[in-house]
Parts: C-alpha cells; structure tokens; sequence
C-alpha cells in the first residue's frame, strides 16, 4: 500500500501484497522442493487408491479377490508361489492364478486380506480423524473465541446435570432420567430469574444462580487437560472392552479420544484471530457469533488443523492395528492389517511374509502420512517461505 | 438537541477498562450528537477515546475488560445500551455501519469481496442469487470500482489500499444504514487516494441522505467533510460547534494547540509549534481539567474543577475553566 499509484490496476498486481496472491502456489513449489514429503504424498494417493480398489475387488456376493475363501489345503503358501489347480475346486482357483502375497493358516488369500484391510484402515484413519476434527473445532473455537466469557452458576448446573444423566441413563435409566427432570427444573428456574434480573430488590436465590463461576476457556482447556493426563491407549481399551465390537464403536471411540491437539491449535489460533478487525468488522455488520467462528475464522484457522489431521490418520491406522492385534478391535472374519499381523504372529518361524507383509504395509503408510504431514507443516509455514 | 432531526444522540458517555485491578477511563462523559443528513467529525490526537466512543455506539466495546458504566445513546428514541444482543444485531449493519481504520484487517483474506459483500447483504435480507449479484455489483459501481465483474472474485490482497476502503465502504452501505461511522478510514492511505475516498463519502452521503459520523485526528480532513465537529481531548468533548466557527474562533486551548500545530504555508521553513506533553496516562480520573497539564494558559483552577460547556451561539461551545472563570468575571 505504500507505493504510489498513479494507475491503480496496473500497479495493484505488483503490489507487494500480491506476493500473498501466489501464496497457495508457492506453498506447492514449496512443497514439491520437499522430496521426501512428496514421496509421501504419492504413497498416500496410492494407498488411497488401493483401498478404494479393495474395496470394489474384495466386496459382494463374488468378489474377484475373496479374503474370507478357506483352502485347507493350501495353507502357509509362500508369496509369489502357484495354486495347485488339482486340489482345489474351480471356483477356489484364485483369480490371479498366484499368492502374491502367499496363503495364511487357513489358506485364505493374504493379498484379498491385505486390500481388505487396507479399506478398513482408511476408513478408520479419516472417520476417527474427522470426528476428532469436528470435536476439536467446536470445542476449540468455543474456548478461543469466547475465551473470558464467564458461565453462570446455574448454566454450568444444567450443563452437568444434563451430561451427566445422558451417561448415567445407559446403565440406570431411572437416575438418568430424574436427573435430566431436575436439569428441566433448573431451566425453568433460570428462565424465571432472568425475567426478574432487571427488576428492583430482586430476590437472594436470583443472585445465587447468577454467579459467575468459571470462564468456558477454563473449562473446556482444563477438560483437554485431563483427557491428556489419561494413557489413551488403555482408555481406549478399557472401552472397547465395554463395548460391543464393532469397527464403529473403534472409529468413534479412538476419535472421541483424540481430539483435544485440535482443539489446542484451533484455540491459539482463535485467541489471535479474535483480536483481528475483520473480525470486529463482521460482528458490526450484524454477523451473529455461529457465523463469525465458523464461516469467517475457521477457514483462517485451519491450516495447523490439517497439518495435525494428517498425523493423526497416521496414529489413529497405528491405534487401530494395534487393537486388532490385541484382540481388541474390528471382530474376525473381517480381516484388518492388525489381525493379519496377530494371527501371523504363531507362525513367524514357518511363515514370516504373515507378519512381515501387515507390518510393512503399516510401517509405510504411517511414514508415509507422517511424512505427508510435516511437508504440508513446512509449505505453509510462512517463515520458512521468505527463507527460501 | 433532543428535536426529531437528531438521529444519535450519546449523552454522559463513560466507558472504563479494567486492567491489572485498575480501571482505565477510556470515555469520560463524552456527549454529542448527529443529525439527520450531518456529516459530524469527531476529532482529537490518538488514546482519546474517540474508537471507543464509536464502538460503543454499535456495542462492540468487550465486556469484560470493557464496561460501560454511564450515559445513554439514543438512535431514533431508542437507548441502543438497554438492548439485547439479538437486537442490537438487528441495528448492526443494518441501520449503522461502520468502516474501519485499516481496509486489509478488516476484509477477511480467505472469502472474495464479492462474497463478503453478499454477506453483508444477506445477514439483513433474503434476496434471490441473481438479485444479490446485480446488488453487489450496484453496490461496487456506486464507490466507483472500476469493472465491478471482474472484482467480484478478487481477494482482498489482490486489490489496492484504496479500492479496499471502497469495498468496505460499499459493505457499509450495503443494507442502506441511517448512520455510517467511519473510524479514520483513510489513516492507512496515501494522500491521494485519501482524497478520493473522501469525495466518495461526501458524494455517497449526498446521494442517499445518510448521516455520516466520521473519526480523525486529522485537521485537513475536517475542514473539507465536516459540518460540525467535535474536539476530543482525554474521553471528553473540550469544545464543538460548526466546522466554520471552531477553526476559525477555536476557544479552547487543545484547540488552538491543535490547529497552531498545522504547517502552515506563511511559516514556511520554520520549525512546526506542537503541544508539549502527551496525553495523559488513562489511569486514574482526572479532577479538573484532563487538559490542564499540558495547557499553556493553565491556572490555579483548573486543576480543581472542570466546568460545564460555555456557549457562544450557532452550537459553538467549549469546556475550559479559564474562560469560565473570565466569563463568571464579566
């Protein structure tokens, strides 16, 4: 803005701000100078495809790659070894006329397993992320954009007594219940007292709910806290044990234990954007708070929430085959790279391509997203950018 | 000036802000007021309290550390203080607009303009795509952009400081506000472009009837936009009346200070004449006069009282215990 304009249109395109224009193209050349992040990044896209490929090969009544088929006697192929037609009935006949990947215990395809896996672990990586994503920017932008805002005595009353009925009514519906009537109570109550708030000599109990207890900044970073003191992992054990296995539950619940590094970030990156004027300048436009947080600083906030989202596919695929190999995770016949590794496990003498096959697969593709992750981490990090 | 014609009307202004358990007096009874189709400046050296004077009027002064502990602003009759949040977000945009200091803070980098003006079209009133795109492009059309459809999808960052300050400026009057207020709008631009967004709003102005509250620290641009104008000194009015009358017969001493410290083309190659001192800190609330340290003509009194406006006609008032005491004299 400091130059001069003698013709404005001619001299608003080398502006020095129009540095800023190219930035998302220079993020690229950024990151395309990153040879290893863009090996990752290439790694991902293949793994995606190979997922989605798996999916269609390895589903419906006659699935070309079979993951579930039992050939006895075939069992503990080596990869790359031929089916023996003789023994096998026609329809056992693999369609590939080869193990790529060799057989497991039971003769089952490690190939058709491996791709079916590979669906299961995408599925897991971007729904556990995406719910933890979702968690993290509400809670995050809550607690930055509102920051001070202190929450009344009896706001903070309902809010507990509504979650915790919803959480004890799953195992006692009676107590869940009168205490969710007793939160209804409590609104009502409320409602009354804010009608009286304006009036004079307003009564004691009027006060009394009216307190100010703690700021929503306060609660919402003090509860991340204390979901970063739990060792997550064994949480997540703890309630996979209670609940049914299912690869939803496994999603939702390495998700719901994962959000609070987003929120973290989305937060700092509130406390700066609030202070920013369009910020103001949208509120004096009769912006309501919902439309500010997430139409106008969200999209402003988001590029360390990508960063940590690719990291966090990785953890979540890592935490999912962990489980798997526990016992803990998606139940069999589904295959999963975490159980394939965990059935192989008895047979590491006589066949390691069962372990040493999932394990790779999972080594790769962490690194992989890791890798992805620190790429993007550095291409939109502006600092390094006038560096380079 | 409580007639039909007063549109805002902010009477008793105080706003304090709470810092490290001390309050800070950021308004300090601040009163004025702007007519119907008035063009009213609010001028003063920075930390006078004339931002939060304007983000008061459109409730945005954050609570906490903010508080706005006395007066009243009545727009239309109404105390816009007594309101809630969800009517006050019916007045926002809609009936006051504000344009702000720096045209690239205040644009949001991630949306085009002509999203963002649509935005500002639409959080007051539902209007078919078609309609809003023809509005918008009206709109950028009005602050003189030049080939609105091409501008429609630029970024902020892709178009100059001045034609940033249209966009806003266009933003501000997208729901035909009753009242702009604009926070130093050309602060941030150069002297030429400064010119021309000032010819806009003085066009635009006369165009739609509208009342335009306009804040500055500088002298210049008073002279040519203003029709009255009020001198800010410390959160207090020290001095207001016709834009005419107070520049050429300014009686308070911030005044005269003031418009000494112009350049001015007869003293040509001599030093500029400042005001010694700096406003003070905000600290703690002066008894007297909050000009009384810095004043050349101080006296004894001034350091104990702060006497009420002393008028000389035509609305041409001013605060200064000095003049208070002679006048009591004669």
């Amino acid at each position: 803005m400091k130059t001069p304009k003698s013709h404005q249109r001619q001299i608003s395109a080398e502006e020095p701000n129009a540095i800023a224009a190219k930035r998302r193209r220079s993020s690229w050349i950024l990151f395309k100078q990153n040879k290893i992040a863009l090996t990752g990044f290439i790694i991902f896209l293949v793994f995606f495809a190979v997922a989605v490929l798996g999916l269609f090969l390895t589903s419906g009544d006659d699935p070309v790659l079979d993951p579930s088929l039992v050939r006895l006697q075939e069992k503990l192929k080596p990869p790359l070894s031929s089916p023996n037609p003789d023994a096998l009935a026609p329809r056992e006949i693999p369609s590939m006329k080869i193990y790529l990947f060799g057989t497991d215990d039971l003769g089952r395809d490690v190939l058709a397993r491996m791709l079916q896996g590979a669906w299961v672990s995408l599925t897991v990586g971007f729904v556990a992320v995406g719910i933890a994503v979702i968690v993290g920017i509400i809670l995050g932008g809550l607690a930055g954009y509102f920051g001070s805002y202190r929450v009344s005595a009896a706001h903070l009353a309902i809010f507990c007594l509504i979650a915790g009925g919803a959480g004890i009514s799953y195992w006692h519906p009676f107590w869940g219940l009168a205490m969710g009537s007793c939160a209804a109570v409590l609104i009502l109550i409320t409602v009354s007292a804010g009608r009286k708030r304006g009036q004079e000599g307003k009564p004691f109990w009027v006060n009394l709910i009216g307190i100010k207890t703690f700021s929503i900044d306060t609660l919402i970073m003090r509860l991340v806290d204390i979901m970063l003191c739990f060792p997550s992992f064994f949480l997540i054990l703890t309630v996979v044990a209670l609940l049914p296995a299912s690869i939803y539950n496994i999603m939702a619940v390495i998700g719901l234990t994962s959000w609070m590094g987003t929120t973290r970030f989305v937060r700092a990156e509130f406390l700066s954007l609030r202070e920013q004027d369009f910020v103001i300048a949208a509120r004096a436009l009769g912006l309501g708070f919902a439309r500010i947080i997430f139409r106008h600083m969200m999209p402003n906030a988001l590029a360390p929430v990508l960063v940590s989202t690719t990291i966090g596919i990785a953890s979540a695929i890592l935490t999912e085959a962990g489980l798997s190999f526990l016992g803990f995770g998606v139940p069999p016949p589904y295959a999963t790279w975490g159980n394939i590794l965990s059935d192989g496990k008895r047979f590491i003498f006589d066949a390691p391509w069962l372990t040493f096959i999932p394990g790779l697969a999972i080594l790769i593709v962490v690194l992989s997203f890791n890798l992805f992750g620190e790429g993007i981490k550095d291409a939109l990090n502006p600092r390094l950018k006038e560096r380079g | 000036m409580g007639d039909s014609n007063t549109l805002l009307n902010v009477a008793g202004l105080t706003v304090w802000f709470q810092a490290d358990g001390e309050r800070s007096w950021a308004v300090n009874g601040a009163s004025f007021s702007v007519g119907r189709g008035e063009t009213v400046c609010i001028v003063g050296e920075s930390g006078c309290g004339k931002t939060v004077s304007a983000l008061s009027i459109m409730g945005l002064v954050k609570t906490p550390p903010g508080r706005i502990a006395a007066g009243k602003i009545m727009f239309e009759g109404k105390n816009l203080l007594s309101l809630n949040d969800a009517e006050m977000q019916q007045i926002r945009g809609r009936r006051i607009a504000m344009v702000f200091q720096e045209p690239l803070a205040s644009l949001n980098p991630v949306f085009t303009i002509g999203d963002q003006i649509s935005e500002a079209i639409t959080v007051h009133e539902k209007l078919a795509p078609e309609a809003l795109r023809a509005r918008v492009l009206e709109l950028l059309r009005a602050v003189g952009i030049p080939s609105p459809d091409e501008r429609l999808g630029s970024y902020p960052h892709q178009l100059s400081g001045g034609q940033r300050q249209r966009v806003m400026i266009a933003m501000a009057l997208a729901c035909e506000p009753d009242l702009i207020i604009a926070d130093e709008p050309t602060t941030a631009l150069d002297v030429t472009i400064q010119a021309q967004i000032l010819n806009l709003l003085k066009s635009i102005k006369e165009d739609r009837g509208l009342s335009l509250l306009y804040i500055t620290h500088d002298l210049g641009v008073v002279a040519s936009i203003a029709d009255r104008v009020y001198v800010m000194y410390a959160g207090c009015v020290v001095e207001q009346g016709e834009v005419g009358d107070v520049f050429l017969e300014p009686r308070h001493p911030y005044t005269k200070g003031l418009l000494a410290s112009l350049p001015d083309r007869a003293r040509r190659g001599m030093p500029l004449t400042g005001i010694p001192g700096y406003v003070p800190g905000r600290f703690g609330r002066p008894v007297g006069c909050p000009f009384e340290p810095r004043c050349s003509e101080a006296e004894k009194e001034c350091h104990i009282e702060f006497p009420q406006f002393l008028d000389w006609g035509k609305g041409h008032m001013a605060r200064c215990p000095v003049l208070y005491s002679r006048e009591k004299r004669r």
